[in-house]
């Protein structure tokens, strides 16, 4: 589904990523983590095209990346993606930053937008909040609208960049099980964050990464039981010992 | 001094119609400049360079000549060239219409650099958003960007109108009749200049006076509006 292929970049003097490759085949969940400045971000907004990148291809479903051929916005209208800071459009509703795009990249009308809207919504638990307004809602529910939003679009496949970073503790476990239980309905998955338990619960894989390298890239079994590398034993050590 | 005001209220009619010329500048020049003014910003920010240099060329032009010397090419030079051309051996009145295109032209300028500002205080996150639905550019600019670019700039947007509204006095250096100069005119043939003039000071100045009161209230409301 996603082919990542000897991927580097760099700004200016600063090498952001270092030949990185990885596959995401359909139905899988694969976890990227890793410290902060590692590259992480920047891979996953390669994939959809957000960043650029200056060597190797990336294919998402069979459709490269880096051809300047491509229809970009084409192409993103089939991946979605979540934001750490959730990036609702703060002028329109809760239904119209979920009917938008649907309006206006997939030609759906507005009766049709909606009642998918509502679905999702109702998915999320959040279809009381429709006519509402972003700031009006917490950061839990924001972040779980724009999941709505993303899937709206029918994706095949989900990028979340740190979606739960952003969020009060209290907050990070509403939107940890939207993302579970879409990993369950079989949803292609790749997502950056640093919520180790919900790795250890629905990732297929866990790609660890480090000045912009992919360090380890392995089931998840046994990077959380041995890891190879000393740099991903170090960090697991960081994050979960607390 | 002793003043004269017994003149004014027969005044009121023709000053009236003066005041007409200069809501109509005012009106065309915020509409326009703000029209021209955005096309400008997002030519400033498009990753095309000869777009974005020729934006910024225009911008720092009009920016760095006064007015009046603006009025005074439009009316001398430039619009009696283009009637020429367009309606050869006619003779117009193209007063207003050369006041029209110079406010236009001129406030467009200041205009842009306000929208280019509002363009910029949204965030890179939103524009990555809408691009990550699959929206084109133009698609999330349209709908994405300049909805909350424009609603931040307001204030700012008003302010400019009130400027262009006091500015617009300076048609009668190419003898439009505006309210201004209906006054002055007046004035002059009754023989009670000082008294027009103070008069007429004192509409522009309860008019902006009353605006800015509206933008300041305005600028609450949005203020207290959910932004984020």
């Amino acid at each position: 589904m996603i082919s990542i292929r000897n991927v580097s970049k760099w700004y200016g003097e600063f090498q952001a990523l270092a030949k990185c490759s990885t596959e995401v085949s359909k139905g899988e969940v694969v976890v990227i983590c890793g410290p902060s400045g590692s590259g992480k971000s920047t891979l996953i907004k390669c994939v959809n095209g957000l960043e650029l990148f200056q060597e190797g291809e990336i294919w998402v479903d069979g459709i490269s990346v880096a051809d300047r051929k491509t229809d970009l916005p084409k192409l993103r209208s089939r991946v979605g993606m979540v934001f750490q800071h959730f990036e609702l459009f703060p002028h329109l509703t809760i239904l119209d930053n979920v009917t938008l795009a649907q309006c206006r990249v997939l030609g759906r009308s507005k009766k049709q937008a909606a009642e998918k809207a509502v679905q999702l919504l109702e998915m999320v638990g959040l279809v009381e909040q429709k006519p509402k307004f972003p700031a009006q809602l917490s950061g839990g529910q924001q972040q779980r609208v724009a999941i709505a939003r993303a899937l709206a679009m029918d994706p095949v496949a989900m990028l979340f960049d740190e979606p739960t970073s952003a969020l009060d503790p209290e907050m990070i476990n509403e939107v940890l099980d939207v993302m579970v239980r879409l990993a369950q309905f079989g949803m292609t998955m790749l997502v950056v964050t640093h919520e180790m338990g919900f790795a250890k619960r629905v990732a297929d894989r866990v790609i660890f990464m480090d000045r912009g390298e992919i360090v380890e890239d392995r089931p998840k079994q046994p990077f959380f039981e041995k890891p190879e590398t000393e740099r991903a034993r170090q960090f697991l050590s960081k994050i979960l010992t607390h | 001094m002793n003043f004269d005001w017994s003149s004014i209220p027969g005044a009121l009619p023709i000053l009236w119609q003066g005041m007409i010329v200069t809501l109509e500048i005012t009106l065309v020049g915020v509409l326009f400049g703000i029209l021209i003014g955005t096309l400008l910003a997002m030519l400033r920010l498009s990753p095309n360079r000869l777009w974005s240099w020729l934006s910024a060329a225009y911008v720092t032009v009009f920016r760095s000549i006064p007015l009046v010397m603006v009025l005074f090419w439009f009316h001398l030079i430039l619009v009696p060239l283009v009637a020429g051309l367009l309606f050869p051996g006619k003779r117009l009145e193209l007063g207003l219409l050369t006041a029209l295109t110079a406010f236009s032209l001129f406030e467009a300028s200041y205009y842009a650099e306000i929208i280019r500002a509002g363009i910029l205080s949204v965030t890179k996150g939103q524009f990555h958003a809408g691009l990550a639905l699959g929206m084109n550019r133009g698609q999330v600019m349209r709908v994405v960007i300049l909805p909350q670019a424009l609603r931040r700039m307001v204030p700012l947007l008003l302010t400019q109108a009130i400027i262009l509204f006091q500015d617009s006095t300076l048609v009668y250096v190419i003898n439009l009749d505006d309210f201004f100069r209906k006054a002055y005119n007046i004035g002059n043939t009754v023989g009670t200049l000082n008294e027009l003039i103070l008069f007429a000071g004192a509409v522009y100045l309860v008019i902006c006076t009353l605006a800015s009161g509206c933008v300041r209230q305005l600028h609450r409301k949005l203020t207290v509006l959910p932004v984020k």
